[in-house]
C-alpha cells in the first residue's frame, strides 16, 4: 500500500486549502487521475493520482488545510482493486501537476519590490530555476551570484537597463540596510492572488520612471518615520501682487512665491535643511538652498531641482520652473537635475483637494504639500466679516526622527505668516 | 584488480573533458581523464573540427586560385597529391592531439587509454587499450563521451558509404559524390570534395539548406555553393540506396511523390548526430538519459545523480566544441563549490562553408517563431571597401535588436571570414551592449569588421557607406 503524501506544487507553497475531494474510498483510478482538487495562495489546482490503483483510504476532508507531504490518501496500488502489489521501498516520485491555473508569470520579474525587506526571498535565491534574460555583463552576474543577489532583481541604470557592478553593489547595500531596519519578516513578501480567477486581467510591464518610483517610495515610507501637519495660509493679499505683477507674457503661479518662502524657512529653520546619517550618529547641515519641485508628466513623477532659490527672483524662478516642467515633458531632464534637492514642493492644488500627506523625498527631511485654495468666510472679533478670504490648504511631512512635533507646527506656521506678507519688495530686486 | 582513488573522474577527452580534467587540475585537484584515443582531443581534434578546417583551408586555395583570374592572375589546374593532402591533415592533427598529452602530463592529469563503465555512484570501471582492466573510485565524475553520426537506416554497410568520419579521411577523390543532409557538416565536406574535384550532389530532406539559420544568410551562401556543386535537391527524401562493389544506385522522391535514380561513386551521410549515453553503465547510478539520448543535467551540468556531471554533446544541443568547454569550466567551477551555473546568452555558431556563415544570440528565424518584436539592422558587404579589395561582396552583416532598450540581443554574418567576425557580436550580446556601444566604437579600416559598426549606424539612419533618403 502507498501512502500518498501531497506533492510539491510549486516554490514557497508550503500548504494549501482541499477545496474538493474527487475520489471515494474503494475507487480504482489510474494514475495522473485527479484526486483532490486544492487552493493555495497561488494558484488552484488538481493533485493526480501517482500511480494505478485503489482508494483504500482519505485522510483529509474538503475544506481541511493540508501541508505539503501530508500523507493524504492511502492508495493500494495495481490495475484491479485485488491486485495488491508489495509497497514499495520508496515514496514515488512526486507525479507532474496536471494543471496549475494560472500561474505563468513574466520571465523577469518587475524590479520595483514592494518592500526591499519583501525581496529577500526572491533575492537571494541563488540558483533561479532558469536563467533569465538580464541585460549585464558575465562578470557582473557571476558577482551578483556570488553575493547571493538574483540579478534578475536590480536594476539597471545604464543605457538599455544595463547592470553594472555598483548596480549590484548597491542594490545588496539597500537590501543589508532594509533587513537591518525594515518591518519584521513576513509583514510583506506575500504572493499575490490569482486576479484571473475574478476576472479578465492583463499583466503590463512598469516603465524605468515607476520602478524607480516605486523602489524610492518604499525607501523613503520605509526609512523615515513621517508626521504630517496640516495648515492654511490666507493668500488673499498674495492673490493680488500674483496678478499685479503677472502679464499677458509672463503669467505667474503661486509656486515661485511658495519657492521664495520656503527658501527663507530652510534658513531660519536649519534642521528642514538637514540630512541625517545615522551611521555615522551625526546631522548635516546644508549651506545651500535647492529645492525639488514634483512635476507630472504622462510617464509618471519627476522631481527635478532648482538650484540656489534663495539667490533668485519671483521671475526668475518663474521662468525656470515653466523650464524645468517643459524638459521633464519632452524627456530631456537629465540626472544631474534630479539630485541634490534641500527640500521638495508639490502642488496638486491645479487637480483639487482639500489636504494630502506627502511623503518625505529622502535625504530629505521635509515636504511641503499645495492644495487647492478656496474662498473662506472669515471671522473678525467673532463677527462674519463682509470680505472672505482665499485660503490655501499646505501639508508638510517630515522625518520625525530629526524634526519634533513643536518644529514641524512652527515652521509651516511661519510659512503661512510670512505668505500673508506682501510680496512687494520681491519685485524691486 | 587494482583500485585507483581519484578527486575528480572524465571521462572523454575532447574539448569538453579536456578542458574541464584541465582546470580541475588548475585548482588543485587531482584528476584521471579517460578517453579511447591515445591522446586527448576528441572527435573535435581526431574526426571533426580541426582535420576538416584542415581540408578547407586547402578547398579554399583551390578556389581563390580559380577566382584570381577575374583579375588578371591565371594559375593552372591544381594538381591534387591526395596523399601529401591527408598526410599534412594528419600530421595537423596528431601535433594538436600530442601536445595536449603533454599539456595532460605537464599538469600531472592522470590519462587513462580506455573505455570508462560505471560500476555505482562513487566507482567506474576501466577497460584498459591493453586488455587490463581498473576500477576507479572518484569524489565526483564528469561525463563528456560526445556524440556520433547517425547513420541511413536500413543500409548496409559499405566502403562507399561515408559519414562525417571516414569522409574525413580522405581515402579517394570520387569523381561522382551524393552528400545526404544539407546541414553544416554535409555543406562543409561537399565544399572540400568539389574543390579538390569531385562532382558533389547535396541532397536535402526539408526546403532548404542549413535548417534553423536565417534564409537571408543562407540566399547568399546557397548562391555560391550552385557554382561549385554540380546539384542541390531540396525537399527531397532518400528513398532508397544500393551500394554495388563499384557504385551506389540512390533512388530519390522528389516533393510531388515522384521517384528518380542516380548514381555516384560514394555517398556522405550526413543526417545529424547522437549522444553517446549508452553502454556507459549509467543504470547502475542515478543519473537519468532522455528520451533523445542525452543525459538529463541541471543548470550546473549535475545530473540526477549529485556525483555526476555531464557536459558537450551529451548534455544537450547545441553541440558545439566550445559550448561543450565551457560547461567543462562550470562543472568543474560547481565541484569545487563555487556558485556557478551555464547561462550564456549567445552561444556563437559556424559554419565553415565559403562564404561562412556565422551567428550568435537571438536569430531573426527565432524571433519569429516566438512572436517576439526584433530591430534589425543590416549592413550588406558590397558597400564595404575591403570586401571589394577581396573581390567579395556577396556578404552581409546584421544586428537582432531590442526596439525597446536597443540592447543587441544577436548578430548574423555571411561572407569570407564571418567566423572571425562573430566574436564581437557575443561580447556585445554578453556585455548587454546597446547598439550605440557597437556604433561609436571605432572599428579599424580597411576590415570587413567595420561593417558591423556600420549596421549599428545604419540602424540610426546614417551609415557612411550608404545613402538611405530620408522618410518624411
Amino acid at each position: 500500500m502507498l501512502d500518498f503524501k501531497l506533492p510539491e506544487v510549486g516554490e514557497n507553497i508550503k500548504s494549501g486549502n482541499i477545496v474538493a475531494v474527487l475520489v471515494a474510498v474503494g475507487d480504482v483510478v489510474k494514475k495522473d487521475q485527479p484526486l483532490l482538487e486544492m487552493e493555495t495562495d497561488k494558484a488552484s489546482l488538481e493533485i493526480p493520482s501517482p500511480c494505478d490503483g485503489t482508494i483504500k483510504e482519505i485522510l483529509v476532508k474538503k475544506g481541511e488545510d493540508a501541508k505539503i507531504g501530508q500523507v493524504v490518501m492511502r492508495i493500494v496500488e495495481g490495475k484491479t482493486s485485488g491486485a495488491v502489489k508489495a509497497a514499495p521501498k520508496e515514496t514515488p516520485q512526486p507525479a507532474p501537476i496536471a494543471s496549475v491555473a494560472a500561474t505563468k508569470e513574466s520571465p523577469r520579474p518587475a524590479v520595483a519590490p514592494a518592500a526591499y525587506a519583501a525581496l529577500t526571498q526572491a533575492a537571494t535565491a541563488i540558483l533561479p530555476e532558469a536563467p533569465v534574460d538580464v541585460p549585464a555583463a558575465p562578470s557582473v552576474r557571476r558577482f551578483a551570484r556570488e553575493i547571493g543577489i538574483n540579478i534578475a532583481q536590480v536594476p539597471g541604470t545604464s543605457a538599455g537597463g544595463r547592470i553594472s557592478i555598483e548596480d549590484v553593489k548597491a542594490f545588496a547595500k539597500a537590501l543589508n540596510t532594509s533587513r537591518a531596519t525594515a518591518a519584521p519578516p513576513g509583514a510583506a513578501a506575500k504572493p499575490l492572488p490569482d486576479f484571473a480567477k475574478w476576472g479578465g486581467i492583463e499583466r503590463q510591464p512598469m516603465n524605468n520612471i515607476r520602478k524607480k518610483t516605486a523602489e524610492h517610495m518604499t525607501l523613503c515610507w520605509t526609512t523615515i518615520p513621517h508626521v504630517t501637519q496640516f495648515d492654511k495660509a490666507d493668500i488673499t493679499k498674495l492673490e493680488q501682487s500674483r496678478k499685479r505683477y503677472s502679464s499677458d507674457d509672463r503669467k505667474l503661479t503661486i509656486t515661485p512665491f511658495l519657492l521664495k518662502v520656503m527658501a527663507a524657512g530652510l534658513k531660519t529653520f536649519p534642521e528642514f535643511n538637514a540630512s541625517i546619517d545615522m551611521a555615522a550618529q551625526q546631522i548635516i547641515y546644508k549651506k545651500y538652498c535647492h529645492i525639488g519641485v514634483a512635476v507630472d508628466t504622462d510617464r509618471g513623477l519627476l522631481v527635478p531641482v532648482i538650484r540656489d532659490v534663495d539667490q533668485k527672483t519671483i521671475y526668475q524662478l518663474a521662468d525656470e520652473l515653466g523650464a524645468i516642467a517643459q524638459r521633464a515633458r519632452d524627456k530631456k531632464t537629465s540626472l544631474e537635475e534630479l539630485h541634490g534637492g534641500c527640500m521638495t514642493l508639490t502642488n496638486l492644488g491645479g487637480i483639487g483637494g482639500t489636504q494630502f500627506t506627502p511623503i518625505v523625498n529622502w535625504p530629505e527631511v521635509a515636504i511641503l504639500g499645495v492644495s487647492r485654495a478656496q474662498w473662506e468666510p472669515y471671522y473678525e472679533d467673532g463677527k462674519l466679516s463682509p470680505a472672505p478670504r482665499l485660503m490655501l490648504p499646505l501639508s508638510l511631512s517630515y522625518d520625525h526622527r530629526l524634526i519634533d512635533g513643536s518644529h514641524g507646527a512652527r515652521f509651516l506656521r511661519w510659512v503661512c505668516e510670512t505668505i500673508e506678507q506682501p510680496f512687494t519688495t520681491e519685485f524691486e530686486k | 584488480m587494482s583500485e585507483l582513488k581519484t578527486q575528480l573522474l572524465v571521462i572523454g577527452a575532447g574539448p569538453g573533458g579536456y578542458a574541464a580534467a584541465f582546470y580541475a587540475a588548475d585548482l588543485g585537484m587531482q584528476v584521471t581523464l579517460v578517453d579511447t584515443e591515445l591522446n586527448p582531443g576528441g572527435v573535435c581534434l581526431y574526426r571533426g573540427c580541426i582535420p576538416s578546417k584542415a581540408l578547407l583551408h586547402a578547398a579554399k586555395i583551390v578556389s581563390e586560385s580559380r577566382d584570381a583570374k577575374n583579375f588578371g592572375i591565371t594559375f593552372n589546374e591544381p594538381r591534387i597529391d591526395v596523399d601529401k593532402l591527408r598526410a599534412w591533415k594528419n600530421d595537423v592533427v596528431s601535433k594538436m592531439t600530442g601536445n595536449l598529452g603533454l599539456l595532460a602530463k605537464s599538469r600531472k592529469v592522470a590519462f587513462i587509454q580506455g573505455k570508462a563503465t560505471f560500476i555505482d555512484s562513487k566507482t567506474a570501471k576501466v577497460q584498459k587499450v591493453d586488455g587490463s582492466s581498473q576500477n576507479v573510485r572518484f569524489d565526483h565524475a564528469i561525463l563528456a563521451t560526445g556524440s556520433r553520426p547517425i547513420p541511413l537506416p536500413n543500409i548496409s554497410d559499405s566502403p562507399l558509404i561515408l559519414n562525417s568520419t571516414t569522409g574525413l579521411e580522405l581515402q579517394t577523390i570520387p569523381s561522382s559524390l551524393l552528400v545526404v543532409g544539407g546541414g553544416y557538416i554535409g555543406l562543409e565536406l561537399g565544399t572540400v570534395y568539389a574543390e579538390l574535384g569531385s562532382a558533389v550532389s547535396v541532397v536535402e530532406m526539408t526546403q532548404g539548406l542549413l535548417p534553423g539559420a536565417d534564409r537571408d544568410l543562407v540566399t547568399v551562401l546557397e548562391k555560391r555553393l550552385k557554382t561549385i556543386f554540380k546539384s542541390i535537391m531540396l525537399g527531397t527524401k532518400v528513398a532508397k540506396v544500393e551500394p554495388t562493389a563499384k557504385n551506389v544506385k540512390v533512388t530519390f522522391e522528389n516533393p510531388d511523390g515522384k521517384t528518380s535514380q542516380e548514381t555516384y561513386d560514394k555517398i556522405l551521410v550526413a543526417i545529424g548526430r547522437k549522444p553517446n549515453s549508452s553502454d556507459l553503465g549509467l543504470e547502475n547510478t542515478k543519473a537519468k538519459v532522455t528520451p533523445k539520448g542525452f543525459v538529463q543535467i541541471d543548470l550546473q551540468r549535475r545530473t540526477t545523480d549529485p556525483a555526476i556531471f555531464a557536459i558537450g554533446d551529451i548534455a544537450g544541443e547545441p553541440m558545439l566544441a566550445h559550448k561543450a568547454s565551457h560547461e567543462g569550466r562550470v562543472a568543474v567551477d560547481a565541484i569545487a563549490g563555487k556558485k556557478t551555473v551555464f547561462e550564456p546568452k549567445a552561444i556563437p555558431a559556424v559554419v565553415f562553408t565559403d562564404p561562412e556563415i556565422a551567428w550568435c544570440g537571438l536569430t531573426e528565424t527565432q524571433a519569429k517563431q516566438e512572436n517576439r518584436t526584433v530591430a534589425v539592422a543590416k549592413f550588406p558587404w558590397g558597400a564595404s571597401g575591403r570586401a571589394m579589395t577581396l573581390n567579395r561582396t556577396d556578404g552581409l552583416t546584421k544586428l537582432i535588436l531590442d526596439p525597446d532598450t536597443q540592447r543587441v540581443l544577436g548578430m548574423a554574418i555571411v561572407g569570407p571570414g564571418a567566423g572571425e567576425l562573430i566574436s564581437e557580436g557575443v561580447l556585445a550580446v554578453e556585455m548587454g551592449s546597446v547598439v550605440e556601444d557597437v556604433k561609436l566604437a571605432i572599428h579599424p579600416h580597411p576590415t570587413t569588421s567595420e561593417t558591423i559598426m556600420e549596421a549599428a549606424e545604419g540602424f540610426f539612419g546614417h551609415a557612411t557607406h550608404i545613402y538611405r533618403p530620408k522618410k518624411s
